[in-house]
């Protein structure tokens, strides 16, 4: 079953959580890296309505949206299930990934960007939302049970990408008093073979977040 | 017995709650529905709903499940038996859930902009951003429907429930502003869309009648144009 494309960066973590559903899958694919500051007329083309990555290509179609594409996936490769099989599992998993994107990466970008007085209270808001995480991995060694699942898969920008926003965003979010569960998970989940091969090297990293942060920064400025 | 294993807490004016309740007559499921005045919010909603404390959570055998969108695909997945709501094709499937997405994170907000607009000149830019929406989504429909009544065929699918639950309130919109939101001109297909699925038998039971949600929204309004005030200070 060839023919699966990426289109890609090697620091959105949008982007790897895809790959690393297609390395569960043992799904071969060709990686497109994409630079977004000049975005490609392949991008243009297949992602006309949002412009964004990832976009998956298979035998020549786009699919977009990372969560929309990790349930193509899984439902098109059926070896190593994702999504749990029950449907009240099934659907609490994609109620918990909808937090995530929503509340949680928001949450944590915000704290990051933000600063002055608005920062504290980003930073609690944030704290907030992982809360609801810490208490949804207690007991358990991935999200998914005993393997790595759909919500991991979601979720594991946590390990690599947070703190590196941490540090250049000034802040403490992940505490071992607060949040030992999810520092567990997160150790088991990065260390995992197939997980760690996909992550971008963490000064390319901060490299990219620094740049992202000026910027944003820049434009809060510019607003009268 | 089976009536009391589905619970719906909702309220009639959402446009979210009734995708649930299309789903759950797509399925031929008899439920409770659990009317919210959401002023206050009920204990029951509060505690199906600890995260976000929203409307609507589906309880079936006392277990909440909450988000419309993912009622709807859960309604599909546990009443397999019935007719589908989502197609069985991935693609198709990832198709559906794109532009059901795209509904809620896009053109909602545009809708809701229209609402809540201080003035003209606001007004007039989120009809602008709404219409753009909507023309995307005839393309999406022309596309999808290969021709069909319903983006979901020869009957109503996921994609029709997400989008059709706004029907009512596009047709209040319409009547606030004067303004054809779905017309011929740029919006052929949803136009006839629009008719075929308010008559559909899953839907034209619980759609809102145009004329009493238009009522309801002065409230909704007032709320939104104060919550847009308070930001812009």
């Amino acid at each position: 079953m060839g023919g699966v494309k990426l289109v890609a960066t090697t620091q959105s973590f949008f982007c790897t959580r895809v790959q690393w559903a297609l390395k569960l899958k043992g799904v071969e694919y060709e990686f497109i890296e994409e630079d977004l500051r000049n975005k490609s007329p392949i991008l243009l083309k297949y992602n006309p309505v949002y412009k964004k990555v990832p976009v998956l290509v298979h035998h020549d179609t786009p699919i977009a949206e990372s969560l929309v594409i990790l349930e193509y996936i899984d439902e098109t490769w059926k070896e190593n299930p994702l999504l749990p099989q029950d449907p009240c599992d099934r659907a609490a998993a994609r109620f918990w990934a909808k937090f995530a994107d929503e509340k949680v990466v928001f949450g944590v970008w915000t704290a990051c960007t933000m600063e002055g007085e608005g920062k504290e209270k980003a930073i609690e808001a944030a704290l907030e939302s992982l809360a609801h995480l810490e208490k949804q991995i207690e007991g358990k060694k991935f999200f998914g049970g005993e393997q790595i699942g759909y919500l991991d898969l979601v979720l594991g920008w946590i390990p690599h990408w947070l703190n590196t926003m941490e540090e250049v965003g000034g802040m403490k979010l992940l505490e071992a008093e607060k949040f030992p569960c999810l520092i567990e998970w997160g150790q088991n989940f990065i260390h995992t073979p197939l997980i760690k091969e996909c992550i971008p090297p963490r000064e390319k990293l901060i490299e990219y977040l620094t740049a992202s942060l000026s910027y944003l920064r820049s434009l809060a400025a510019k607003k009268p | 017995m089976a009536k009391n294993d589905v619970k719906l807490i909702g309220a009639w004016p959402s446009p979210f709650v009734l995708r649930a309740r299309i789903a759950l007559n797509v399925k031929s499921v008899e439920y409770e529905f659990l009317q919210e005045t959401l002023e206050p919010k009920s204990e029951l909603l509060l505690r199906s709903n600890p995260v976000h404390k929203k409307i609507p959570v589906l309880l079936h055998n006392d277990k909440p499940i909450c988000e419309s969108l993912i009622i709807v695909e859960y309604i599909d997945e546990a009443w397999a038996s019935g007719p589908s709501i989502l197609p069985s094709d991935p693609y198709e499937r990832a198709i559906a859930r794109f532009w059901a997405a795209y509904v809620d994170e896009r053109w909602f907000p545009a809708m809701k902009g229209i609402l809540g607009a201080q003035d003209d000149a606001a007004r007039m830019a989120a009809v602008g951003q709404v219409t753009e929406g909507l023309v995307l989504l005839e393309e999406a429909f022309q596309k999808i429907s290969k021709g069909k009544s319903f983006f979901g065929g020869d009957h109503i699918g996921y994609l029709d429930i997400a989008f059709g639950g706004f029907l009512a309130w596009i047709r209040v919109t319409e009547g606030m502003g004067g303004i054809k939101l779905l017309n011929e001109t740029k919006t052929p297909g949803l136009l006839k869309w629009a008719e075929k699925f308010a008559a559909d038998p899953a839907v034209k039971d619980v759609l809102p009648e145009t004329q009493k949600l238009a009522e309801f929204s002065k409230i909704i309004i007032a709320k939104l144009r104060a919550a847009a005030a308070a930001k812009a200070k």
